[in-house]
């Protein structure tokens, strides 16, 4: 059930000046959260942030009672989510948004940049306890921009990707030698910059592999209200916040 | 104990407090937070006569204190309200007011003549002010004969309650008011939202694909408030005000300023469980301040 609920600020987790982990915890924590499913974070403290901001779910643990976010400080809103003090109470709206689709066994392609590596952390657990064996394809400008490679390497293998070639293979992730390759994957999930998952979507349009995408658009409500945040497809405007964030690419025409 | 009962012309409302058309969705998208039947009445989103997509993204821009929105009467028209939504919404203990809009007279009519079939509702909201249609919509509520016409109209198509929702995009909304008002409108809801756009200095381009857009929020909330008043005192008939309503307090601030109901919108997006407390602050204010009937609120500015 969607719940509106304080919470205090725990810890942050900072990974650079400009990418952190934020940790909260409150008295009480729904349990029922899928990987994809995302929060509305109410900005405390700075007047000119009206909105909340909405943001994937990193990770929960039902024992502490905590849930946490991975945040790339873009502008005002996540900045200041990044300025606040342990103890600091912060309102969210959670869970959101439908999930990934975690299929029973087979090999599956995780591919992020950005802020959209987020999801990925829940995602390649549930995909490890059904047994699907997992690679994560990563990238970013340079190696400063890669982050979470330590989480997602329990869960997989991790490829990276960056533009300058200080980490991994140089250029984007849809350059990657692995798509030059056999592609056996039965699935293929993506989540970052719009360009980058059209990409991807496109590379698993042609070998005829299914592709879900999990978009990043605008939101006012978070909860199908306003019908702020939609995404044309070919059978209409589709609601992102209800009906995705994840949408398999066909469904959107991609 | 407080009597919040109110009338808004022939419409019995258990208590003052709506939600604002576009901003509650069918009420069910709330279900979660709380029981949409608390509330006075919902006003749900804009309906049409034909399915509409609405407006491309970007639809939305937030502002200062508010935010700009472009969506444009995205539904799936009347028939699929009355055969699908409304018989999962009508449960609800309370007022289901569904938010009429038209490019032409004759559509306005005709989404009013098939609501006017559907046993359990009880009032319509008249929106002539919709900014971000290329036809219709705000067209026909920034002119005072247009105003005129379609309610008159409507008025003719519909039995019961006939709400009209005022365009705050004119010189003088008393004008347009008292138009309506000899056209056979029960009552008025104002405001709906303020043309206004937002630009992105950095990439040079609107933020919004249609340009332009409806503004909302606290932002526009002292503007709302002085229409609301005026309208008040050039009318007979009731006042449902709207415009930046975020909690009790700016609540009861527009029905001392006139308003018999008011309507919450985008607050519900900063908190979904904001119009139960609006409700519940409306009732320690009339018993702090003596009030054995929210009705007495009611214009009740003094000086
Ligand atoms: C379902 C979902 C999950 C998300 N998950 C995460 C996450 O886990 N971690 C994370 O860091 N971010 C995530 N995002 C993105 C995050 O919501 C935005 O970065 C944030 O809202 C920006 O707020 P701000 O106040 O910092 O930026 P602002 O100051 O509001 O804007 C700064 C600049 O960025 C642009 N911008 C802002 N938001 C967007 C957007 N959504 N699309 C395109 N341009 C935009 C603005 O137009 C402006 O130019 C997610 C978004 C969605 C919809
Ligand atoms: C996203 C959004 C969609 C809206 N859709 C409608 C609509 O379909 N019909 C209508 O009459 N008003 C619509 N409105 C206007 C609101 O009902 C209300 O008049 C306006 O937002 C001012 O109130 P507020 O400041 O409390 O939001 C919409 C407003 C927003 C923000
Ligand atoms: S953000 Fe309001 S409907 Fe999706």
């Amino acid at each position: 059930m969607k719940r509106v609920q304080d919470f205090k600020l725990k810890s942050y987790r900072r990974l650079n000046r400009e990418n952190y982990i934020l940790t909260l915890q409150g008295d009480y924590l729904e349990k029922d959260m899928h990987p994809g499913n995302f929060a509305e974070i109410q900005v405390p403290g700075l007047p000119e942030v009206f909105l909340r901001r909405p943001i994937s779910i990193l990770d929960f643990d039902p024992a502490k009672k905590t849930i946490s976010f991975y945040i790339k400080a873009i502008g005002k809103g996540t900045r200041q989510l990044g300025r606040l003090a342990e103890g600091d109470t912060v309102n969210i709206v959670y869970p959101l948004g439908n999930s990934f689709s975690v299929p029973r066994k087979g090999k599956v392609l995780i591919v992020g940049g950005g802020s959209g590596i987020a999801p990925f952390v829940l995602l390649g657990r549930a995909l490890q306890q059904q047994g699907v064996e997992t690679t994560f394809l990563i990238g970013g400008r340079t190696r400063n921009d890669i982050f979470l490679t330590e989480e997602f390497s329990r869960y997989g293998t991790v490829l990276v990707t960056t533009e300058d070639g200080s980490r991994g293979e140089k250029g984007l992730v849809t350059g990657h030698s692995l798509f030059a390759g056999s592609m056996n994957f039965d699935r293929i999930y993506t989540c970052g910059p719009d360009p980058m998952m059209k990409a991807v979507a496109r590379l698993a349009g042609q070998r005829g592999i299914d592709c879900e995408a999990s978009l990043e658009n605008l939101m006012a409500c978070g909860i199908g209200a306003c019908l702020c945040c939609v995404t044309p497809s070919p059978g209409g405007n589709r609601v992102v916040c209800t009906e995705g964030p994840v949408f398999n690419t066909k469904v959107l025409g991609w | 104990m407080v009597d919040l009962k109110i009338q808004l012309g022939g419409l019995q409302m258990k208590n003052p407090v709506g939600a604002a058309s576009g901003t509650f969705g069918f009420g069910s998208e709330f279900e979660d937070f709380f029981d949409p039947g608390r509330l006075g009445a919902i006003f749900v989103k804009g309906i049409t006569l034909k399915n509409r997509e609405g407006n491309d993204y970007p639809r939305m821009a937030e502002t200062a204190s508010g935010m700009l929105n472009a969506v444009g009467l995205q539904n799936k028209g009347v028939d699929y309200f009355i055969e699908t939504i409304f018989p999962a919404i009508k449960h609800y203990d309370t007022e289901i007011i569904p938010n009429v809009n038209g490019s032409t007279v004759d559509d306005y009519i005709e989404v009013t003549e098939k609501l006017n079939e559907v046993k359990g509702i009880h009032a319509i909201e008249l929106n002539i002010s919709c900014p971000n249609v290329k036809e219709g919509g705000m067209a026909f509520g920034v002119s005072c004969p247009s105003a005129v016409a379609v309610t008159e109209a409507v008025r003719k198509a519909w039995d019961k309650t006939l709400i009209v929702k005022l365009s705050p995009n004119v010189t003088d909304i008393t004008e347009i008011a008292r138009g309506v008002e000899g056209a056979g409108a029960d009552a008025v809801s104002l405001v709906n939202t303020f043309l206004g756009m937002a630009i992105d200095a950095r990439t040079r381009r609107p933020k919004l694909s249609t340009v332009t857009g409806g503004l909302s929020g606290p932002a526009i909330k002292p503007i709302a408030l002085r229409m609301v008043w005026q309208v008040y005192h050039a009318v007979k008939i009731p006042v449902s005000g709207m415009g930046g309503i975020m909690n009790a307090e700016d609540a009861i601030e527009f029905m001392l300023a006139g308003a018999t109901t008011v309507q919450i919108g985008t607050a519900n997006f900063i908190d979904p469980q904001v119009s139960v407390k609006v409700i519940d602050g409306i009732k320690a204010y009339c018993r702090e301040h003596g009030f054995d009937r929210v009705s007495d609120l009611v214009g009740a500015m003094e000086g």
